[in-house]
């Protein structure tokens, strides 16, 4: 996993609420057996006009000029804006994929769903919640004001806008730890593996029938 | 000190370790997997060189791209294909409990082969890289739906890392109307607490009315949990989850039951226990229902009228009930019962378990689909309940009213195989998500229960089951 420390990124505001996962990266695309080269498909119903299936060349493919992430102003952007409920919907970590493949590392948003916020972090993205009065400030900042930077820094755990605003994000330690490593969560928990070991004795010592 | 929830309880005899901010490693007893989340999995732990921690853990099926026709055609989708093949040879490589490979005679949906089988027992933790897995809460199991890296940790660890959820209560107490399932009950909830209602939180289900349920239909309530945003859906054990287990394989026998059992009838929240929050509805007051946007949460009592966004006040929620209309092809304030369908889906692991079937077909005998159905299909959870139907004789009602009887599997619950929408189609559909695309790119769904999309099929437009 690729490590996360600070960035001042270009910011995108995606204007809708409960923003699910068929939307961020629609089933046809589930197909693959890969992990990597979901970006040019992120959003792909909103965002082109045709309709896209995986391993299509997706450079000459007709855009809709009206999804916010192809106005030539918000290219390039790694932060994105989001409303509530934020990639509802299924598990598929396919979501968090073609996300980061796009090039967004950090999401802000004022709620997120469950599963969707756990694969993130487990894909380098940071996604941080926020009231809805901020983030609400920052969509208005956003949309006023064009090459809209946001300073995010993980270590401080603080978002700083081009105007000054400012405000911090929580994050577990562990979450934390592991994204400023670049940590594989597996490795980590195998350093525990006489823990689960024990912990596996003693509950087949109890409950035999979940081991036969 | 007050007593412990259902949660509480089955919480606590997993957990391996706990860190200072509460972040805890989840020991998991059952791991279901399919084809569609795990080979990148798969590939992960083959490119780190490890191995499966204890494979007899693992229950799996491939079921989101097999089609549910034709199959003596195997499976013409070669990326499909692929997908399906990449499942038999993982599984060949890193072992499992159960495997059902495609065209098995027992083959089906995960959620529904995995409880048939005795799989899921009370009091276990279960995950799946699949959000749906909160069906298994029907039997007192702490089931999580995951992403493919947390496939990949416990296949490499058979554990979770996880933080406890706030515990809530969802009690409907009262006797259910004639007509009125537990796919409305979910629904009427889903309605109540909204989409994300249910965040951070594992949704304990009680009251008269999920004791009078079926096993079948709990697991339609905790299948239906997750679209309420919760990350589980449990229900205590009482006599009916006992007798459903009894007798099936992979269920202990003789001395071992016995004990088994003793210890599931505790598995239940004491009478004591406090929750972070508790929700009530009276199940006099559930109609059958039937969702109208592109989110669970939009949905009404059948006799109800589509939404006017002039009468919303909040502006999000307002351009919600737009953006909704205008994909969905609505006028606002038509009366849901005016709304025509195209094609009829009765299927998916929330719907089409034996129950359901049964409950469809009691509309479906003597009649006739309506002229403007295009396509109206049932598609059986798994190859036991297909063989079960068709003893009782169900096929025949389903394909004498015009129905297609098909292979099981997730079908057009998804669209990963050929069933599917055509753009602007309309669909009653007993599935789970009425997304945009969700059937099909541009299809539009309206979800329902067995009952319910079998009268609209009847009808060809949306009716009240009670009246049909
Ligand atoms: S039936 Fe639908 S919801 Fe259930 S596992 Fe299959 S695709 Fe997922």
């Amino acid at each position: 996993m690729k490590a996360f420390t600070k960035i001042n990124g270009l910011a995108a505001p995606l204007d809708r609420a409960n923003v699910d996962t068929d939307a961020i990266i629609p089933k046809q695309f589930l197909k693959s057996i890969k992990r990597s080269g979901f970006g040019p498909y992120l959003f792909d119903e909103w965002r082109y006009l045709d309709h896209g299936e995986p391993g299509m060349d997706c450079t000459n493919r007709p855009k809709n000029p009206d999804f916010v992430l192809n106005k030539p102003r918000y290219q390039g952007a790694q932060v994105l804006l989001a409303r509530e409920n934020f990639g509802c919907g299924s598990s598929r970590e396919h979501a968090p994929w073609a996300i980061e493949d796009f090039g967004f590392s950090v999401m802000i948003a004022p709620s997120f769903a469950d599963i969707f916020f756990s694969n993130s972090y487990k894909n380098g993205i940071l996604p941080i919640v926020a009231s809805a009065e901020i983030v609400d400030r920052l969509f208005k900042e956003c949309e006023a004001t064009e090459g809209y930077k946001l300073n995010v820094d993980l270590e401080t755990q603080t978002v700083t806008a081009p105007s000054g605003f400012g405000f911090g994000f929580d994050i577990t330690p562990h979450r934390k730890h592991c994204l400023l490593n670049g940590l594989d969560e597996i490795g980590l928990t195998l350093m525990h593996a006489d823990d689960i070991k024990a912990f596996e004795t003693g509950h087949k010592a109890v409950q035999p029938w979940l081991f036969a | 000190m007050a007593g412990k929830t259902l949660y509480d309880k089955l919480w606590d005899t997993h957990e391996v370790r706990r860190e200072e901010d509460g972040t805890c490693l989840l020991y998991i007893d059952r791991h279901l997997v399919h084809e569609v989340t795990s080979p990148q999995a798969f590939e992960g732990l083959r490119i780190a060189g490890r191995k499966a921690w204890r494979s007899s853990s693992v229950v799996a099926v491939p079921d989101h791209n097999t089609p549910t026709n034709h199959w003596d055609r195997d499976i013409e989708d070669p990326i499909s294909k692929t997908q399906v093949d990449t499942l038999d040879a993982n599984i060949k490589e890193f072992g499992s409990l159960i495997y059902f490979p495609f065209k098995h005679k027992n083959q089906g949906i995960i959620h529904v082969i995995a409880p048939e089988n005795g799989a899921i027992l009370p009091g276990m933790t279960v995950v799946c890289g699949d959000s749906h897995t909160a069906t298994h809460g029907a039997f007192a199991a702490l089931a999580h739906g995951i992403g493919t890296s947390e496939v990949e940790h416990v296949l490499a660890t058979q554990t979770l890392i996880q933080k406890k959820s706030k515990a809530m209560l969802v009690k409907v107490d009262g006797k259910l109307g004639l007509g009125v399932t537990a796919k409305d009950v979910a629904l009427a909830i889903i309605g109540k607490i909204g989409t994300a209602g249910g965040n951070g939180y594992c949704i304990e289900f009680a009251g008269s009315v999920f004791r009078d349920l079926s096993m079948e239909g709990r697991m339609t309530v905790c299948n239906l949990a997750i679209e309420a945003g919760a990350r589980a859906g449990i229900i205590g054990v009482d006599d009916k989850t006992i007798a459903y287990l009894k007798g099936r394989p992979n269920v202990p026998t003789g001395a071992v039951w016995d004990t088994a059992v003793a210890y599931w009838n505790t598995l239940h929240s004491d009478a004591d226990a406090k929750f972070d929050k508790i929700v009530e509805l009276n199940a006099a007051d559930i109609e059958p229902q039937v969702t109208w946007g592109t989110s669970p949460e939009q949905v009404l009592a059948v006799g109800g009228r589509v939404p006017n966004p002039a009468n919303e006040a909040d502006p999000t929620k307002r351009t919600g009930i737009e953006n909704a209309l205008k994909y969905m092809g609505l006028q606002a304030d038509m009366p849901i019962t005016d709304i025509k369908i195209d094609k009829v889906f009765i299927g998916s692991c929330t719907n089409s378990r034996i129950e359901d079937l049964r409950a469809a077909s009691v509309v479906a005998k003597g009649k006739k689909i309506a002229s403007n159905i295009t396509l109206a299909i049932v598609v059986p959870g798994s190859g036991i309940v297909k063989r079960q139907a068709e003893e009782e004789g169900l096929d025949k009602i389903f394909i004498d009213a015009g129905f297609e009887w098909r292979e099981p599997g997730c079908s057009m619950c998804l669209a990963m195989n050929a069933d599917r929408l055509s753009p602007g189609e309309r669909c009653a559909s007993t599935s789970n998500r009425n997304f945009e695309g969700r059937q099909g790119p541009g299809g539009r769904t309206h979800l329902v229960s067995p009952a319910m999309a079998a009268a609209a099929a009847i009808a060809g437009h949306f009716v009240d089951v009670r009246q049909a």
